[in-house]
Formats: C-alpha cells, sequence, structure tokens
C-alpha cells in the first residue's frame, strides 16, 4: 500500500495538460489592500498596502523560494493565492486554466494547491485526532470512511509516521516536528500538484528542520510536486529552491533562479538581505549593518520606488518612478530597480 | 459525587411520582391543615389546604426541573447557534447580532424575565419562554467570544482550503471546540433558572396555584411560617438543595471538559 504511487503515472500526465513548459500557476497583479477603519462610523482612515500589484509565474516541478522581512506580504500572498482571503484584483491561471467561470473553480483550484501553515500547533484542530486532520477534505468531499482510512494510513507512511502508533492520537500528544509531518500529510490529502509552504520549517529546531526538508524534497520527487516555499531563511532558500523572489513591503523586488540571485544580486535591497545572512566562518564577521532601520509603514509607503527610503543609492528619480520588474540580459532574472533600467534618469543606470 | 447522587434522586423522584407518592398533590383534608413534620400518615407534614407535603414537592420536582432545564436547552439551542454565526461570519452580521443581544442585556435578568411573564401570561409554557429570552444573551456571547477566538486559527483556514462548505467546518471544526465552554456555562445557568422560575411562580408571575410548584408552594406557606416554620419551608429547601447540585455539578464539568491545550 505505501509503496504504490499516491498518484498513478498516466493519471499525473493526465493531469497535466499543458505541458512541462506551460507554468504550472501564473500570477498577474495579485492585490490586496487592507483598509484601516477607525471612529464611530467606520470611516475609512488608509489602506495597508499588503500586496501590491504582484506578478509571476511557477514552473512545473520547481521549488520557488519567497523571501523577504516580516511584514512584507509573504503570509497574505500564500493566503490570496489560496483563496482563504480575498484579493482586490488578481489573475490566477493554473496550468492554462484561469480561476473565473471560464476555467477553474475555487474548489478544483484548491484541490489542486494545497498550503502548509507555519504553526504546526495552530494547524491542527486540538478536538480531532490526526486521521481525522488528515482526513477531513475527503470526508468532506463525501469519500467512504474506508477509503478514507486507507489514504490517511498511506500519507502517514509517506511522512514518516507510523500509522498503527500515530493514528488515534491527538495532536498535543505530538512534538513540532510530527505535527508538521501531519501538515504536510493533511495538505497532501488531496492529490494537490502545488504546494504553498508558509514558513513551514521556520519554527521547528535545526536538526528537526532538517529532516522535514529531506521529506519534503524526496515527496517532492515521489509526487511530481511544485513547491512555493516562503521563509524568511536565506539558507533554506537557497537549498531547497531552484528559483527565488524577493519581496520587499508587499512588491516583487527581484526574481530569478537562485544561483544567479545569490551569486550576483542585482537589487540593493537583496544585496543587504543576503549580506545580513551570517557566515559560517568566525573570521568572516559582519561587523558594519548591512541594513539599517525598519521597512517603512506599508499604510503609506513612500512614493517611486518603495526601498528608497533605505537604500544608498537613492536618487531623486527613485522617488517620482517606481521601477516595475524588467528581465535582465539573460531573461530569467529580473528586478525592479531604475539602476538596473537604461534610461530611468538613475545616474547609475546602464546607457 | 454527592451532588450527582442527590439530583439523581430528585430526578427519579419526579419521574416516579405517581409511584413513591399517594399520587394526589391536589386534594387535601381540610381537618389536616398545617400538620408538622412527622405526622403519621403525612411524613413531611401537610400545608395550608391539608394537602401531603411530600407529595406535592415530589410533584412540583417534575414542574421545577422542567422549568430549570427547559430554559437552558432552548436558550442553548437559540444562542449556541446565533453566537456561531456571529462568531464565524464576523464582519456586519456579527454586529447586528450582538448589538439586539446587547439590548436585552441592558437589562437585569429578573425585571427582563418579569416582564417577559407579564406579557405572556401565567403558565409554564411562558416561564420558560421568559427564562430562555433571559438567557439567550449571555450564551450568545459566550459562544460568541470562543467562535471568535477560534475563527482565525490555522486549522479553520485549512479546513478552508480543504473546500468543505462552511456549514461543515462549524459542524465538525468549530463546534467541538467552542462546546466546552458554552455547556459549562449553560450548566451552571441550570440552578439559577430553577431559582429564577420558583422566584417567578413567588410573585405569581409563573406557575399559578394550586399547581405544585416549589417558588408558588413557598409563596402560599408564606402565611403559615408562624404556625409550622419547618413545612413551609421545604419548598425553599428544596430549591437550595437543587440548584446547588447543578451548580456542584457544572463545576464538575469545569473540570472534566477543561482543553487540552497541550
Amino acid at each position: 500500500m505505501a509503496d504504490a504511487p499516491l498518484h498513478a503515472d498516466p493519471a499525473a500526465a493526465s493531469r497535466d495538460r499543458g505541458g512541462p513548459l506551460q507554468p504550472l500557476l501564473i500570477v498577474r497583479g495579485l492585490t490586496k489592500h487592507f483598509p484601516i477603519r477607525s471612529g464611530l462610523m467606520g470611516r475609512r482612515t488608509g489602506v495597508v498596502q499588503a500586496v501590491d500589484d504582484l506578478s509571476f509565474d511557477v514552473m512545473k516541478g520547481e521549488v520557488l523560494g519567497v523571501v523577504g522581512e516580516s511584514g512584507c506580504g509573504k503570509s497574505t500572498m500564500a493566503r490570496l493565492l489560496m483563496q482563504i482571503l480575498k484579493a482586490d484584483r488578481h489573475e490566477l491561471i493554473f496550468d492554462g486554466d484561469p480561476l473565473g467561470h471560464t476555467g477553474i473553480t475555487t474548489a478544483e483550484l484548491r484541490r489542486q494547491m494545497q498550503m502548509v501553515f507555519q504553526d504546526s500547533h495552530a494547524s491542527l484542530n486540538p478536538r480531532m485526532t490526526i486521521a481525522d486532520c488528515i482526513g477531513f477534505a475527503r470526508r468532506m468531499r463525501g469519500e467512504p470512511r474506508n477509503m478514507v482510512a486507507a489514504k490517511v494510513d498511506d500519507l502517514l507512511e509517506r511522512v514518516g509516521l507510523t500509522p498503527a502508533q500515530y493514528r488515534h492520537r491527538y495532536p498535543h500528544e505530538l512534538s513540532g516536528g510530527q505535527r508538521q509531518r501531519v501538515n504536510i500529510a493533511r495538505a497532501l490529502a488531496l492529490e494537490p500538484r502545488l504546494l504553498i509552504l508558509d514558513e513551514a520549517v521556520s519554527a521547528l529546531d535545526k536538526s528537526i528542520e532538517a529532516q522535514i526538508l529531506n521529506l519534503l524534497n524526496s515527496l517532492k520527487a515521489e509526487l511530481k510536486l511544485t513547491y512555493v516555499f516562503i521563509s524568511h531563511d536565506l539558507n533554506v532558500v537557497e537549498y531547497i529552491s531552484d528559483r527565488m523572489m524577493v519581496m520587499y513591503l508587499g512588491r516583487i523586488v527581484e526574481i530569478g533562479p537562485v544561483d544567479q540571485v545569490y551569486g550576483d544580486p542585482k537589487h540593493p535591497y537583496t544585496r543587504a538581505l543576503l549580506a545580513s545572512k551570517p557566515s559560517h566562518d568566525p573570521r568572516k564577521r559582519t561587523l558594519v549593518p548591512p541594513i539599517t532601520g525598519d521597512p517603512p509603514n506599508p499604510i503609506n509607503p513612500p512614493s517611486g520606488c518603495r526601498f528608497r527610503t533605505r537604500c544608498e543609492f537613492a536618487e531623486g528619480v527613485c522617488g517620482q518612478m517606481a521601477p516595475t520588474l524588467k528581465p535582465l540580459d539573460n531573461g530569467d532574472h529580473s528586478v525592479a530597480c531604475l539602476m538596473q533600467q537604461p534610461g530611468s534618469g538613475h545616474s547609475r543606470a546602464p546607457i | 459525587m454527592t451532588a450527582m447522587g442527590i439530583s439523581a434522586l430528585i430526578v427519579m423522584l419526579a419521574i416516579a411520582a405517581p409511584y413513591v407518592t399517594d399520587g394526589q398533590p391536589y386534594s387535601g383534608n381540610a381537618l389536616e391543615r398545617l400538620k408538622p413534620i412527622g405526622t403519621h400518615g403525612h411524613l413531611l407534614g401537610t400545608d395550608e389546604l391539608g394537602r401531603d407535603m411530600w407529595t406535592r414537592l415530589v410533584y412540583g420536582a417534575r414542574l421545577s426541573l422542567i422549568s430549570g432545564a427547559a430554559p437552558v436547552l432552548i436558550a442553548l439551542a437559540i444562542g449556541g447557534s446565533l453566537g456561531v454565526i456571529a462568531g464565524y461570519a464576523g464582519g456586519r452580521v456579527n454586529a447586528l447580532i450582538m448589538r439586539t443581544m446587547d439590548i436585552f442585556y441592558a437589562f437585569p435578568a429578573v425585571l427582563l424575565a418579569i416582564a417577559a411573564c407579564a406579557v405572556l401570561g401565567p403558565g409554564l409554557l411562558s416561564t420558560i419562554a421568559a427564562l430562555s429570552i433571559v438567557f439567550t444573551p449571555s450564551i450568545v456571547r459566550i459562544t460568541e467570544t470562543a467562535t471568535t477566538r477560534i475563527r482565525g486559527m490555522d486549522y479553520i483556514e485549512a479546513a478552508r482550503c480543504s473546500g468543505a462548505t462552511d456549514f461543515r467546518i462549524i459542524l465538525h471544526q468549530v463546534l467541538p471546540n467552542v462546546q466546552a465552554p458554552v455547556l459549562v456555562y449553560a450548566s451552571s445557568l441550570a440552578g439559577l433558572s430553577i431559582i429564577l422560575a420558583a422566584g417567578l411562580s413567588f410573585l405569581g408571575l409563573g406557575m399559578s396555584p394550586p399547581n405544585p410548584e416549589w417558588g408558588q408552594m413557598l409563596n402560599s406557606l408564606r402565611q403559615s411560617i408562624y404556625v409550622q416554620p419547618w413545612v413551609a419551608a421545604l419548598p425553599g429547601l428544596m430549591i437550595f438543595v437543587t440548584s446547588v447540585c447543578f451548580n456542584v455539578i457544572s463545576d464538575g464539568l469545569r473540570v472534566a471538559m477543561d482543553v487540552q491545550d497541550g
């Protein structure tokens, strides 16, 4: 049972509609502004631009790492993609099918796309057994009890928990790492093709984190999964990702293959972020803080480039013009910085 | 355990009333009025119309238990649903339901019960209705608070991701987590409900004579308190013991249902 593939290959092949070159998920113009209401009448006194006009593709079989400081909109983005939060404006195309009445429904999207939450404790219902938690989605879709039970055992086995031992336990009887395994099993229950991992390993001990990362890697290979891996841990993202996306204050500042972004970061924010990563060599201490201050308040983000208030290269033009994400010469690597855009008016821009 | 035992005894006596008494709570002998406790043939004495106190107390347990339990159950059904809906939906729905409940909250409980009873007229059903109205707002509030706390939890979001309908999420994910505090609170209301029901009858707004309701019995025996103080105190003792027992059980329930958060 455990050795049988989760979805047989022909089925997986039939679910793959657009071929390997078709992005699994295309996101265009994803925007979410939270109004701030105050006073007795709930007047709108401001807007938090949590996620502002995100556009990116997730290719089939890749791991797209998403990094950024806390509050930059990573988790909001995950919830918007899962349709838990309603986006103000967005266009989602899942394997060629647009979300909406001409393409796939929200229910179908959620079958193909699932999410693993950061807090392994809060994301499991304390009143449900492990088996009930994992089997919930399938039970709710009307599958008979015995079929769901077999499926649950298979999933437990896959995430490295002995079914007989854990099936009837409650979440509080498990350790953090075990709970996160259960969360992964739960997310896999509907046989999705895309997993959104929202800080899925951030709350774990380093040793457990490594185990879970290895588990994710092997699950990805076995089940032909695609991941959107959200994390603030640059080492983890470098380890697991194929491409990475750097977010700052609700916008994408840089996106590209991991080796290119790590090897040759183009955006000053990415550079600062990477420089803040402690070196493994104690003789190479970072003595000068690569970036100072807190991100500006997203209620009133700076005009133009949102990073200009902390950027050492900021010039007048940065406040007048918002840089858009533009591909560099090689095409894969895109960056939103006026310094990389010819004719932008920035003194460091290429001619 | 003692409280459970006494409560169970009262419930059993109420059910078996025709078998443990002479079965005639309404008929009395005018010649045997206000006999003291221990009189031959009338173990607990007789009331001001010569009716056997034991019989009337046991039959009274039926009415008192119903007027104690029914309003709580009704308020639990109505208030629990409203509270879960308000907490789960949030926003405008929440504001509408909670502000309406706040209006009821603005009145003292007894005043509200008296007003409702006065409007509905005396009788068992109007007592139950009045007390249900009194208890509903507080149950709504407890349920709403518990639901709001749970609504933002990741496991509810995960359940929404799984594509389950709101109704099923409420049924399978929300209710098991809100039931403990709500049930504990509701059980503590049962004792209060008995007291309030008796109080309403005592004021002449609940059950009317000759129904053997404890509060109403207390009222009619009030004039005889100088003649037979112990007999006159018996209905009050029953009210006291029953509501204390219910409260102790409620406390036990609180301990037993304590959520294991690990």
